[in-house]
């Protein structure tokens, strides 16, 4: 057909394009090499700029490269006159910006912009705020140019109202933007100070609604974004917990201090400092851990002296120092044993999840969740909020309805199951604790109740008798050891395999272990570390149908004195 | 004639709208030669775009009669007894009805008295006269009866305006004052307040005069439609390149009507997230009935049992308040309250959804500079690749052979024969004889140039789309689109005004006016009517009725060749799918074997040896009145 262009073939231009790569990657090697011989020899000068501005150009990624030029730029502030060393400055952000615009989430680069701007006598930060805002513009969740305008924002110390302004512009366009809410989650508190009474963090209360509305907009239009949802779940959080010193507990008999601290800490010296007083006279001792690894841990113990109390004085005073925090507790004469702790449902610890922001709030948060799951149904965000906010209300109150919550949860949510199943035995062993605490009892009760994982056991300090029974139980965990003033243990009928944390326990009389997964008599190995162990159950297990059970299992542990198989 | 066109071609275009100039883009791209020609003196026909004092000259010459008669004695001798020939038509009868109302007082000598000879008896100068070759104008509001003529006297007509605008200004600042007696509006009338005024000119105030002089700045399209960002136009556009000769803006926003407001409908994502308007409820059953527009038919059970019913019907049935389905009825969807079925309105709500975002917060494009680039646009690629241009050209008749009774040329209206295999022909241009079986819809539009948005926001340059459900049973919905000056279509401090619908009464006017009344205030109005202050001025209107020949079957043409193919004039809808399709199906009976409008080669792939591929450039001889352009001098004859 006439008229019509003669184009390149497919080949043709495959064949150009190759050749054309060919040419590229020669360059890129020979100047790779130029640069490492010269970097080798020493030879830093405005040389290795241009070399490697040829890469970088090109591929901003390589960060030995960004080096080089950082070793070129600090040799070469020493030797020039500090005119010619600004116009480098100046060349060198212009430079960055080109590689930004190659790659503008180039780690790299970013971190090669701090650095030199961090350098600078006189940074023009509303510029780079400028480049930020630009670099946002293209792409509003580019979470490396967010760090860095946090870096700018701090360094050229722009109020916070003012970046909050900008975070506001850019969840108006999009609001699924974790850095945009994170990085109010950093400004909203300083905002403005707030009286000492107030926990450090923690928004006052006309802030705290107005965040609430922003954030219900964005899950009321999309339910599905989590991005407002962890966000909503920061605003009704609260705080780190401070460090305390929840429970100091001593025995007599087992002649034997134990302390339960507020997360787990490893004692030690240039670790944790812990200083004991006894009688108010520093006594030295070795702190170790239940189970006797040196690991962190929420309980430590540490064996006193026989001299360091007698049954002759009327008391013995014990008082623990660990930072800033401390605690006492007196053994009178003729008691066999002493404690003081902070109460569970005193300190609400069990609600960390969500704060204790005035209820009100959080009962009108709830009514609207409970709106949004009218109309969703399904939505695995509103129905954790949901749960959520009902512990934190009230965990005893809202028992039975947060239960079935779960039950829909797990329906709707069937890939995290076990996660929920595992956060659902969290809470019901919560609930627990706070009902024998204000039972004032040492006895706890969790037969049937589908645990799958035992949580808060650094809260069961001083319980005496504990009954896992009839749930959902693959193991006793390390974590059981902290149990020190454990006499009875009941977990027949579930699934266990180990009993690791069934160690070292001084009071240990009787465990019960019947209807279970013991497969063979090693794995009770760590139950010959009990002293006071007289009754062991195993019935219904495995390893029952061994014949050589019950031999190797009176060789394993000779002091117990029946062994129900 | 000396320049004489060849004498042979593949493929002849008769106009230049937008279906006829993608064919003529296409048939070139695939290497057909292509004679392209229009009797007007404009690209675009239908599709035009016009500044100010070519709408005047376009306005002027709709509303002269005139008749050239076909010189059949020079035909008839290229013609064989063999033949017979199709005889086009020399009027343009797609146009009627053109109403020009200027609201604004000129202010220079030579128009003041025929300000004055007018207003005598302003009701009556409705229709174009015959005998008045300028255009008809007159300074009243439209509704006169019922209010006073605020000028009886050409004096205050020259100082009117002055006084109006600037009274307007201050009357905004005193308003909040004057709000606690407004049941007195007496009380406010203008008299103190004018000489205070008087003193301080704010505003700057827009006359005709201005108007006629930044008419270059207007580029006011005869047929108004966006783009859908993922239509069929945005797709070809950018497959074959052609989108390089045009720019673009997103639309910026839609509008709702409700209870005499005029309302930001809440469409994407973000909108949602950031209306103040809906309720946290009304979010959630918003966003969840949009999410399964997107993929109704994944989800058949939700609207199986309402297939029968209409989409308003259905609506109904979904959890949505009456703002929410007033919204998607009206601004989404975009179709009939009474007569559209579920399906249409589900399958429109999904297109409008898939289209958001592509480009920005709404679904559609507009061209800077006008729609009427788009065919330009066409025509350019076409000439790139080889296309013969001629404009004001005008095709007597053409000629069929007898027996195979297919067509074979054109006898032009220098006499000039042209044969060629393929004939597409614009439907404007078939004499009454071809079309007496066909039955026309027609379109009714309306042009207004205004001072102020019918929406006040932060900023004064957007670009909107409003629909206004149909106000009485019987009428259509009007679709309105609101230009800003950044679009390239109208002077700074203005905004241009496209109103669209199908015809239902007698003129265009009559169709619109009372969409006008509820958006607009005539310009001589402002001080009268304290209540109306919150809308803008209409400053100029223009009506029309435009001939709607879409959807028309090739049967329903008399005697038509096979090898001749009719194109439609602009329809009433937003988009232009209709003109792309039937551009594709024309070129898939020509060339069946050929893709349709390709990507160009890259610049760098294409091989020069010597002049083979290169169409002979035909120079054009500058005192003769046509124009003869071949790919090199195309820029020149393209109209701004």
């Amino acid at each position: 057909m006439h008229g019509r262009l003669k184009v390149k073939t497919t080949e043709e231009q495959a064949e150009a394009k190759r050749a054309e790569r060919e040419q590229k990657l020669k360059l890129y090697r020979e100047a790779t090499e130029a640069i490492f011989q010269k970097r080798q020899e020493g030879q830093l000068d405005e040389s290795v700029l241009e070399l490697t501005s040829q890469i970088l150009g090109a591929n901003p990624d390589f960060a030995t490269l960004w080096n080089c030029r950082r070793e070129v730029l600090m040799r070469l502030e020493t030797q020039k006159p500090p005119e010619e060393f600004a116009a480098l400055v100046a060349a060198e952000l212009g430079f960055l910006e080109s590689c930004l615009r190659v790659n503008p989430k180039s780690y790299g680069t970013w971190h090669h912009r701090c650095w030199l701007l961090g350098r600078l006598p006189e940074p023009n930060w509303a510029r780079e705020l400028e480049l930020c805002a630009k670099f946002l513009e293209a792409d509003e969740r580019n979470f490396h140019c967010w760090d860095y305008r946090r870096f700018v924002a701090q360094r050229a110390a722009v109020p916070p109202a003012e970046e909050l302004a900008f975070t506001d512009s850019l969840i108006t366009r999009n609001f699924s933007n974790y850095s945009s809410w994170h990085y109010r989650s950093c400004l909203l508190p300083k905002l403005q100070p707030l009286p000492d009474a107030q926990p450090p963090g923690r928004l006052p209360e006309d802030i705290l609604l107005r965040e609430l509305e922003l954030v219900q907009n964005a899950f009321f239009t999309d339910p599905n974004d989590q991005s407002a949802w962890f966000y909503h779940r920061w605003l009704l959080g609260r705080a780190d917990p401070q460090d305390a010193i929840r429970c100091l507990h001593v025995s007599r008999n087992e002649a034997c201090l134990t302390v339960c601290f507020s997360r787990p800490i490893i004692v030690g010296p240039g670790i944790e400092t812990v200083m004991l007083l006894v009688d108010e006279s520093p006594l030295p001792v070795e702190w170790r851990t239940p189970d006797g690894k040196k690991r962190p841990n929420h309980v430590w113990l540490c064996d006193l002296p026989a001299d360091s109390f007698n049954d002759q004085d009327s008391q013995h005073s014990f008082f623990l120092m660990w930072g800033d925090v401390q605690k006492e507790c007196v053994l009178y004469k003729g008691r066999k044993e002493s404690w003081c702790r902070d109460s569970a449902t005193d300190e609400q610890l069990f609600r960390t999840e969500l704060s204790v922001e005035k209820s009100t709030v959080l009962q009108s948060e709830l009514e609207s969740c409970k709106e949004l799951q009218d109309l969703e149904p399904d939505n695995k965000w509103c129905l954790l909020t949901i749960i959520l906010l009902m512990r934190a209300l009230d965990p005893l109150v809202y028992e039975k309805d947060t239960l079935k919550y779960f039950q829909t949860l797990k329906v709707a949510d069937p890939m995290r199951a076990s996660y929920l199943d595992d956060l659902r035995s969290k809470f019901l062993m919560e609930n627990h604790i706070l009902k024998m605490e204000y039972a004032e009892v040492r006895v706890l009760d969790l037969s049937y109740k589908d645990l799958t994982v035992l949580c808060h056991l650094d809260q069961l300090l001083l319980v005496t008798h504990l009954n896992l029974s009839h749930n959902l139980l693959r193991s006793l965990p390390p974590a059981l050891a902290m149990l020190r003033c454990l006499e009875v243990l009941q977990a027949d009928g579930n699934a266990i395999e180990t009993v690791e944390g069934v160690v070292n326990l001084p009071r240990l009389r009787e465990l019960s272990l019947c209807d279970n997964c013991l497969q063979h008599p090693s794995v009770l190995q760590p139950l010959a570390s009990c002293p006071k162990l007289s009754l062991l159950s195993l019935e219904r297990n495995p390893l029952c149908q061994l014949e050589a059970a019950p031999e190797e299992l009176r060789v394993l542990l000779p002091d117990v004195d029946r062994i129900l198989t | 004639m000396a320049d004489k066109l060849p004498s042979e071609f593949d493929v002849i275009v008769i106009g230049t709208g937008l279906p006829e100039s993608i064919v003529a883009a296409a048939c070139s791209r695939s290497g057909q030669s292509v004679l392209h020609v229009d009797s007007r003196s404009y690209y675009g026909g239908n599709w035009a775009g016009f500044n100010f004092s070519e709408l005047l000259s376009w306005i002027k010459k709709y509303q002269e009669e005139s008749d050239v008669g076909v010189d059949w004695a020079a035909c008839q001798e290229l013609i064989l007894e063999t033949e017979e020939a199709i005889v086009l038509t020399k009027k343009d009868q797609t146009i009627q009805h053109v109403e020009v109302i200027c609201y604004v007082t000129q202010d220079s000598d030579d128009h003041i008295e025929k300000v004055g000879a007018l207003e005598k008896n302003p009701v009556s100068v409705m229709s174009p006269r015959p005998n008045d070759p300028l255009i008809t104008m007159y300074t009243a509001c439209s509704d006169t009866s019922e209010l006073p003529l605020p000028h009886s006297e050409s004096e205050t007509a020259l100082e009117g305006p002055e006084v109006d605008v600037m009274l307007e200004k201050e009357y905004h600042e005193n308003y909040t004052e004057f709000s606690q007696s407004a049941l007195e509006p007496e009380k406010a009338e203008n008299v103190p307040i004018i000489e205070d005024v008087a003193a301080t000119p704010k505003k700057k105030r827009i006359t005709y005069s201005q108007i006629i002089k930044e008419g270059r700045k207007f580029n006011i399209d005869l047929t108004s439609k966006l783009l859908y960002s993922r239509g069929l136009l945005i797709d070809l556009l950018i497959k074959s390149n052609v989108s390089r000769y045009a720019e673009f803006k997103n639309v910026t926003r839609i509008l709702g009507y409700q209870e005499e407001n005029v309302l930001l409908v809440p469409c994407s994502r973000a909108d949602v997230f950031n209306s103040k308007k809906l309720t946290m409820v009304e979010k959630r059953m918003l966003m969840k009935f949009l999410t399964f527009c997107l993929d109704y038919e994944q989800h058949p059970d939700e609207y199986k049992a309402y297939e029968e019913s209409t989409f308003s019907e259905y609506l109904k049935t979904q959890k949505l308040t009456p703002n929410l389905r007033h919204f998607v009825l009206h601004s989404m969807a975009m179709i009939s309250e009474t007569s559209s079925s579920t399906l249409d309105g589900l399958r429109e709500t999904r297109n409008f959804l898939q289209c958001l975002g592509q480009y920005g917060n709404t679904p559609f494009l507009f061209p800077l500079y006008g729609q009427g680039e788009i065919p330009q646009g066409f025509c350019r690629m076409c000439a790139v690749f080889g296309g013969t241009y001629c404009l004001n050209h005008e095709v007597q008749c053409l000629v069929v052979d007898k027996e195979s009774g297919k067509c074979k040329a054109i006898i032009d209206r220098t006499g000039q024969r042209i044969n060629a295999k393929y004939f597409i022909v614009e439907d404007s241009c078939l004499s009454e004889k071809t079309c007496s079986n066909v039955t026309y819809k027609q379109i009714s539009r309306a042009v207004l140039i205004t001072d102020l948005s019918i929406l006040k926001a932060d900023s004064d340059q957007h670009i909107s789309i409003l629909t206004m459900p149909s106000i009485d049973p019987g009428s259509a919905p009007v679709r309105l689109i609101e230009l800003c000056s950044s679009t390239m279509t109208c002077m700074e401090g203005t905004y241009l005004v496209h109103l669209t619908c199908a015809s239902s009464k007698k003129t265009a006017r009559e169709d619109l006016e009372l969409v006008v009344q509820k958006l607009f205030t005539p310009y001589t109005e402002v001080e009268l009517d304290k209540r109306e202050q919150e809308k803008p001025n209409l400053l100029w209107a223009l009506y029309f009725n435009m001939r709607d020949s879409s959807g028309i079957n090739r049967d329903s043409y008399s005697d038509l060749p096979s090898n001749m193919y009719i194109c439609s004039g602009p329809d009433c809808f937003l988009g232009s799918e209709h003109a792309v399709k039937q551009a594709q199906t024309f070129f898939q009976h020509i060339l069946p074997n050929e893709e349709f409008c390709p990507p160009p080669p890259n610049p760098e792939d294409i091989i020069f040896d010597g002049d083979s591929g290169q169409p002979e450039i035909l120079a054009s001889k500058p005192d003769t009145a046509e124009e003869v352009t071949g790919q090199r001098n195309q820029e020149e004859h393209a109209p701004e």
